[in-house]
């Protein structure tokens, strides 16, 4: 080993502490990087593997009855590589303690053997037995949310006719990763079942002998996915098609895909902002240190080292912390990573997780951290190279300050010596200074930044619940109902006020765009459910047409004033050509409103509703809640507590959860860069201190000079940095809004308070440690260094 | 005050038995074994000996700027040696001066204000502008450390720890790192200031030359005092080479 490499061990060592911080900080990055890039691909290629090997079907094509000989046809269309029809109908299934009846989907499985697509995972007991018609599997999530084991009976309305079923096994399947129910917004692993049942029960019960009411079908590769769906269409059309759609628009798939998306999102947004902080960090360390050790380079040179070799002396420094923090990030990066996949595996309900290392992730992540750590260390080589060896011969020259002000005679009188200290340090330099301000500012900003994005998702929680939706309950009905329910609604007791809704599955189409889902008429002026937007006015539903939301208006390139064909997905499915009226910001979700009369007339169907918003006395809550789950005509009714409840989960379980993992960080890296600025403060001004000490300076005295500093230094900075934090929150705002729900910026005082108070606490715990380090000085070797 | 040619009756310092030992077992180094020592006061007493004979640490100690392993020293009636952080910087504060080799003057602020620096927090203190007098600096008060030369920092230096009206001043190695000519200026000074204010002065110094305007020159080796040389006559500064 060469002697330089020696000193290299050895100032290593001399500086742990500060190397390990520095390397901490390169580690956080990493960590980050790694854990969210790995975290997504883990997930998504869990998902891709889930679908493959339970064979989930490419395009879905639902149809009133077709004859099973129609298989064959499907399976001969151009593009299709195999098509399997299966029986599925909606059910009602009284659970035990619950006061409302749950919905749920029933779907048919072949007599013999595993269906050709959509294939299920047993996950507890056995399959069915086709001889036994009372056989039920019961997906896995709903069975757990009710407690539900292989044994239990359930008893379940379909098609009008009670039954009960026995059930054998517990089953998982890719295409129910994320259920609910018909006309509700957010997931509920207790609110919607999935039943499988064999084909001849579920043909008797849906009276399909002989018949299917789903095809599902595989594409190959490179087929052309729309000509299939277009064919499916035509195929399927005098059988009552309603119309075939693609893996991409089927729901849950769409959800699990949107929350991979926006974690992936989120991945590629955060943690540069991360890094890029902590490269400016050690940009900040790295000049001081080189330039604390200057007389060292000098006395290297003069013994006729080159200048080549001095630097990449010094360049090797800043690889070693950079590779160690780099090494430990990627390994934290990977167990936090495979943490989090298994937290995810239990939020997405995947049976498996495919743990891959992505080596392109390594390279990225180490490349990166080493690359910011450079870009300081390659800054600074260049004085290295211009230092003359001369410089370790002399003693050391005191930094001039001349050019600094000469205080006045009012300033004098105001400011101590050790003020004026702290002041000319600050005035002599200005790019130091400004360096350590930006520094802390941007600990601010992420303070605020990730304090403002709890406060978002707490507001976005209230509104949604307080201002939004201000009723107790929405009563959903199997099929659109006559709108004098409404008033039968409101004639019971116990309800205060009832207020009908329709909703109306469509495919909205703009020339080449198209968006599945659903146009929500509501009357015109609503009170117990209202549209709002992003600045939380209500949007008033229009009779002349129809409101988009922005994102939708995205989707579909569409502007106010033009007309977009909406192709409605039930009843007679007629085509119609309606003209959007406005472009609304909404707060929640990505929804279309009409008036729900001039969106009956459109329909030709006036007068009908699909559910009402429900006000009722809490004294007669269950009572009403009893009455509605005996009436046929109900669905469902879902209660405003239960639907707060599962958003909460949403956020808290989502890609919303990694907030807390970010404002963690924040608050890491923050508390890294205070503390680093003061302990270079320190380590720079080591010598006059302890000469003050030797002067008769208290401890006290002598840490005012180096902590007035760093409070002014804070001081500045919190303005600044809340002022970044107010621009940097939108941009968190918008990497954490989804599909679902919009995350709103919001200018919240409070995450102005607490950024506030979490950089002061940082500060004042630096200045605490940093302190400490002054009262243990050594007067004595203190001031035999030179400098 | 007592003048330097009168000798005190009470010892402005005293130590019995004092020890120093840096490290431990195998590797302790003893610095100091045993020193037993009076110092008059208002006296000019150069420490000799050379490199690592003890006599910084003896001088670090009597600064109280470090602890002793055994044995006691006093300052007048105080045990240096028993007292607590606080009260030590209370001493340096109410009673010590020092100078340094390198000078050790704060960079951020000009000439006449690290001499305020001591007379802000000094009880009894002369005026930044007396004590700059003192040391015959007159006009290049308001420059910065950077803009002086060598002898007129330590000059600063001197004003600045002679400001505080100290009891004693210790100089260690004061015109190390000056040229001859600087150097008995400084030397100068620090004999103005002890027959103007009665201070008493030790100075730590390699060159032995100096030892001929004390009045009493202490001969330090491996640890202990060799011997102690009272000067019957004294140089003036202006008379000494090196």
């Amino acid at each position: 080993m060469s002697p330089l490499d020696r000193k290299l061990l050895r100032d290593l060592w001399r500086m742990k502490g500060q190397a390990v911080a520095i390397g901490l900080v390169i580690a956080v990055g990493t960590m980050l990087l790694i854990m969210m890039d790995g975290l997504v691909n883990m997930l998504d290629e869990t998902r891709q593997a889930y679908y493959q090997r339970y064979r989930l079907a490419d395009v879905f094509a639902p149809v009133a009855r077709a004859p099973e000989r129609l298989l064959d046809d499907l399976a001969h269309l151009p593009g299709v590589a195999a098509a399997e029809g299966r029986v599925v109908g909606d059910a009602l299934i009284d659970v035990e303690g619950a006061d409302l009846p749950v919905r749920a989907r029933a779907v048919s499985l072949p007599a013999t053997g595993a269906p050709r697509l959509n294939d299920i995972h047993l996950s507890q007991g056995r399959l069915l037995n086709s001889e036994q018609p009372d056989e039920v599997l019961v997906l896995e999530s709903f069975a757990r949310a009710h407690g539900l084991v292989p044994g239990d009976t359930i008893s379940a309305t379909m098609n009008g006719s009670r039954r009960t079923f026995m059930i054998v096994g517990l089953a998982q399947s890719p295409e129910f990763l994320y259920t609910t129910a018909p006309g509700e917004l957010l997931p509920d692993d207790a609110r919607f079942a999935v039943l499988w049942l064999n084909r001849a029960a579920m043909a008797a019960a849906y009276d399909m002998k002989g018949a299917f009411n789903e095809a599902l079908l595989s594409i190959g590769r490179g087929a052309d996915e729309k000509a299939v769906l277009k064919a499916v269409d035509r195929l399927l059309e005098a059988y009552g098609g309603l119309g075939a759609y693609s893996l991409a628009d089927q729901f849950s798939n769409r959800f699990v895909s949107t929350e991979i998306e926006e974690l992936g999102n989120t991945s590629r947004s955060v943690p540069p902002l991360f890094l890029g902080v902590a490269a400016f960090l050690l940009f900040i360390v790295i000049t001081r240190m080189v330039q604390a050790e200057r007389e060292q380079i000098g006395l290297l040179k003069a013994f006729g080292y080159s200048g080549a070799e001095v630097s990449l002396h010094y360049f090797k420094f800043v690889l070693v912390i950079a590779i160690g923090g780099a090494i430990l990030g990627s390994l934290a990066g990977i167990v936090a990573g495979r943490a989090f996949a298994v937290f995810y595996q239990h939020f997405f309900k995947f049976p498996f997780l495919v743990f891959r290392l992505d080596p392109g992730t390594f390279v990225i992540g180490f490349l990166v951290s080493i690359a910011s750590a450079s870009a300081g260390g390659l800054l600074v080589l260049r004085r290295v190279f211009s230092l003359t060896p001369a410089v370790a011969m002399r003693p050391p020259a005191p930094p001039d300050y001349s050019r600094t002000v000469q205080f006045g005679r009012v300033m004098r009188r105001l400011l101590d010596q050790p003020s004026r200290m702290v002041l000319r340090r600050i005035m002599r330099q200005p790019v130091r200074m400004i360096g350590a301000v930006v520094g802390i500012a941007a600990g601010m900003a992420l303070s605020v930044a990730t304090s403002a994005l709890m406060v978002a998702f707490t507001q976005m929680l209230d509104v949604t619940f307080t201002v939004i939706d201000r009723s107790d309950a929405a009563v959903a009905f199997v099929a659109p109902m006559s709108d004098r329910t409404v008033h039968e609604l409101r004639r019971m007791e116990g309800v205060i006020a009832a207020e009908p809704f329709r909703i109306v599955p469509v495919v909205l189409r703009n020339g080449l765009n198209s968006y599945r889902g659903s146009i929500n008429g509501f009357v015109e002026e609503p009170v117990l459910n209202r549209a709002l937007d992003k600045d939380a006015r209500p949007i008033f539903m229009r009779k002349d047409g129809i409101i988009l939301s922005e994102p939708l208006a995205d989707i579909l390139e569409v502007s106010a004033g033009e007309v977009i064909t909406v192709e409605v997905r039930e009843g007679r499915r007629p085509v119609l050509q309606i003209p959007v009226v406005e472009i609304a910001q909404s707060l929640l979700g990505s929804p279309t409103y009409m008036e729900i009369g001039a969106l009956n007339r459109a329909l030709r169907e006036p007068g009908r509703i699909s559910g009402a918003f429900l006000r009722v006395d809490a004294a007669f809550r269950k009572e009403v809640y009893r009455k509605l789950k005996d009436m046929p005509a109900v669905a469902g009714i879902s209660e405003k507590e239960v639907t707060r409840e599962s958003l909460v989960r949403q956020v808290n379980t989502g890609a919303g959860a990694t907030r807390y993992v970010m404002a963690a960080i924040a608050a890491i890296i923050t508390f890294g860069i205070i503390y680093n600025s003061a302990r270079i403060a320190f380590a720079e001004r080591a010598r006059d201190l302890a000469s003050l000490r030797v002067i008769g300076f208290s401890k006290g005295e002598a840490a005012y000079i180096l902590l007035g500093e760093l409070a002014l230094v804070t001081l500045v900075a919190l303005p600044i940095g809340a002022g970044l934090g107010y621009y940097l929150s939108f941009a968190l705002s918008a990497a954490y809004s989804t599909d679902l729900y919009q995350v709103p910026a919001v200018f919240a005082p409070q995450s102005y308070g607490s950024a506030m108070v979490a950089v002061l606490s940082a500060a004042v715990v630096s200045g605490l440690l940093v302190k400490r380090e002054l009262d243990r000085m050594e007067l004595v070797s203190a001031l035999k260094t030179r400098e | 005050m007592p003048k330097g040619d009168v000798p005190q009756m009470t010892p402005a310092f005293h130590t019995r038995g004092l020890t120093k030992v840096y490290g431990e077992g195998a590797a302790a180094v003893h610095a100091l074994r045993g020193v037993n020592l009076e110092i008059p006061e208002g006296e000019i007493v150069v420490l000799l000996g050379p490199s690592g004979s003890g006599k910084s640490t003896l001088l670090n100690i009597l600064g109280g700027l470090d602890s002793a392993t055994g044995g006691t020293a006093w300052f007048r009636d105080m045990e240096l040696t028993a007292m607590s952080d606080t009260e030590l910087t209370r001493f340096r504060r109410d009673h010590v001066g020092f100078v340094f080799q390198f000078y050790n003057l704060m960079p951020s602020l000009t000439a006449f204000e690290n001499v305020e620096l001591v007379t802000e927090i000094a009880q009894n203190p002369l005026s930044a502008q007396e004590a700059l007098e003192l040391v015959d600096l007159h006009e290049r008060v308001d420059h910065f450390p950077a803009q002086l030369s060598g002898g007129e920092q330590q000059r600063v230096a001197i004003a600045r720890a002679v400001a505080k009206q100290p009891t004693v001043l210790f100089c260690d190695e004061p015109t190390g790192a000056l040229d001859s000519t600087t150097g008995r200026s400084v030397l100068k000074v620090l004999k103005e200031v002890n027959d103007k204010l009665g201070t008493t002065v030790l100075i730590i110094t390699h060159a032995a030359a100096t030892a001929a305007m004390a009045h009493r020159v202490i001969n330090f080796a491996d640890g202990n005092i060799r011997d102690v040389v009272v000067n019957e006559t004294r140089l003036d500064p202006e008379e000494i080479h090196w």
